[in-house]
């Protein structure tokens, strides 16, 4: 077992170098949230209990936390054409740490463009509730593993197919977050869509990471987010994991 | 780390039949080279012993370890080049040696020194705090020998090291296997499909082909077992089958006349030339024009397959490089 914790921590440690070294990357990696987030916001209609921003911002945080973990295969994806990947199969690194660390490491930068965008909107009509926000992190850091791994097994899957990995995240990546409710709400949609929506435990990431960003903490909301971004990490690192021991 | 190596291998690959029921012992501190030319085997036996892939039947140890029931204590023991880079795009090369020397359970402070030494040793410390993807590929190749040796392994393997190298970082390379090889006393286990790199650089060279070995003895002995080539010419094509007929005489040798010339294979050719030509001048046929060839590693090939290295590298068979993946997936399912 300390071997696990050992191993996974020098993975860890190795993938955020270039993190650290680069930070500004992280930054690229979010210019698409960024995106929506200005070109949305305007359009967004006038709410009865306060500012839309106050609704949208929690998405577009966990949309990019979504985004930037479902991404992430790429670099695995990468070193796995290169050969550093192979090269780390001969280490003694164990296997379920070589994905357990990598997947652990995507905390990191999805906390740094939490930082950000909450940093850039509260300047605006938005209100900062510095505890559930930190709260939310929790939730989005348990989701972002569980994205991370899943990536990582797509890419292991892939086996350094470039189309294959995108075409499957691309595929999967906008109807995820649009029937999570991400964008648009989904209270008013017709049932099929609703049952979808019930069944993305995504969906209840959001309403979690919306009710802590709102200042509110609804303990059966909050324990259904965590629970959905458990669900997640849970399998990510299990098919993750299992996808590893495959890998050589 | 003195204890003596022995290696064992045995497999049999039947659905691509990769390799094919090898049976190899590699001591500890050889110098070895797998030849053999695109889809050999000679790769997928490397992945075997590396632990990447499991053999189908047989088995391996390396450094004591079973390949299938020991691996990590394999993965400990040994240094492994694979033919990419090894280390990172996107790391630098200082950090990917600390990361690979902490990965074998160095204390910070020391992965660091080990890594300050390799960087000295293999003379990188111009590059090492760059971004690998700025490397050349010389110098990417030296920083992946050097991730393989953090952990002063106790057997290397290198799988086609030298493969895209330009020739004058080709010769840098060679030069620096055989320094670290006599250095360390490490076992050092390569694959090439150049014939010059496993003449020059390994004491002990393996000629595989379609996963069998077909030859394993030192570069000279294969070599001064097929015996030196003369080439005689002469002035008419009768004089040259005069002159054949003549060294018909000489014991063990293989005469083939082609034209005004005739083809000596004879062991220490070399030696004899002056008899020789003292003889045929003696029985009036005079050699007009001669060559002497020592055996290349080629010409070992040749005799033991009938083809020859240089032609199957210029023309690849359709199967070749075929075995290292079907064998992966194989096993992976």
């Amino acid at each position: 077992m300390s071997t696990f914790v050992t191993d996974t921590l020098n993975v860890m440690n190795r993938e955020l170098k270039p993190v650290w070294r680069e930070p500004m990357a992280v930054v690229f990696a979010m210019i698409q949230p960024l995106v929506f987030l200005c070109l949305f916001a305007p359009l967004l209609p006038e709410m009865a209990d306060g500012s839309a921003l106050q609704w949208f911002v929690p998405g577009i945080v966990a949309m990019t936390a979504l985004m930037g973990a479902s991404f992430t295969g790429a670099n695995l994806m990468e070193e796995m054409q290169s050969g550093s990947h192979e090269r780390q199969l001969v280490s003694p690194l164990g296997r379920p740490a070589l994905l357990v660390g990598r997947a652990l490491k995507e905390v990191v930068p999805m906390l740094m463009q939490v930082a950000i965008i909450v940093a850039v909107v509260t300047p605006f009509a938005f209100d900062l509730h510095l505890g559930g926000v930190l709260a939310a992190a929790v939730i989005l850091s348990v989701f972002s593993i569980g994205v991370g791994a899943l990536s990582f097994a797509l890419a292991l899957a892939s086996k350094g197919e470039d189309w294959m990995f995108w075409t499957v995240q691309q595929t999967l990546l906008f109807p995820t977050l649009l029937t999570a409710g991400v964008l648009l709400p989904v209270d008013d949609a017709p049932r099929w869509l609703e049952v979808v929506s019930m069944l993305n435990p995504m969906t209840y990431v959001v309403d979690a990471v919306r009710a802590l960003f709102a200042g509110t903490f609804p303990v059966d909301v909050v324990l259904q987010g965590v629970l959905g971004a458990g669900v997640v990490a849970a399998l990510g690192l299990w098919v993750g994991v299992r996808a590893m021991r495959r890998s050589s | 780390m003195t204890r003596g190596l022995t290696r064992h291998f045995t497999s049999r690959k039947q659905t691509v039949e990769a390799v094919q029921g090898l049976d190899l012992e590699i001591g500890q501190g050889e110098l070895v080279a797998f030849l053999g030319p695109n889809g050999a085997g000679k790769s997928t036996t490397l992945r075997m012993l590396t632990t990447l892939i499991a053999p189908t039947s047989g088995s391996a140890s390396v450094a004591g370890h079973d390949v299938v029931t020991s691996q990590r204590d394999v993965r400990r023991a040994i240094g492994f080049v694979g033919q990419g880079n090894g280390a990172g795009h996107r790391q630098l090369g200082r950090d990917e040696l600390i990361s690979q020397g902490r990965a074998h359970g160095l204390a910070r402070a020391d992965a660091r020194r080990r890594a300050a030494e390799l960087i000295e040793d293999l003379d990188l410390a111009a590059v090492a705090d760059r971004k690998v993807s700025s490397l050349s590929g010389g110098q990417r190749r030296r920083l992946d020998i050097a991730m393989g040796l953090v952990h002063l392994p106790r057997v290397l393997f290198l799988d086609e090291p030298s493969t895209g190298l330009d020739p004058q970082n080709r010769a840098n390379l060679q030069e620096l296997i055989r320094r670290l090889h006599a250095e360390s006393g490490s076992t050092v286990v390569l694959t090439t499909h150049y014939l010059e790199e496993a003449d020059a650089l390994a004491g002990r060279v393996v000629v595989v082909d379609h996963g069998r070995v077909i030859a394993d003895d030192t570069a000279t002995r294969l070599k001064s077992g097929l015996g030196d080539l003369v080439r005689l010419g002469f002035g008419s094509p009768g004089d040259s089958a005069r002159a054949a007929a003549r060294l018909e005489r000489v014991p063990e040798a293989r005469v083939e006349v082609d034209g005004q010339s005739v083809d000596l294979r004879v062991k220490d050719g070399s030696a004899m030339v002056g008899e020789l030509l003292a003889d045929l001048a003696a029985d009036g046929v005079p050699p007009t024009r001669v060559e002497v060839a020592r055996p290349t590693l080629d010409d070992v090939f040749l005799d033991l397959t009938g083809r020859s290295l240089r032609e199957t590298q210029q023309s690849p068979t359709t199967d070749a490089d075929a075995p290292s993946a079907p064998t992966e997936s194989e096993v992976a399912a």
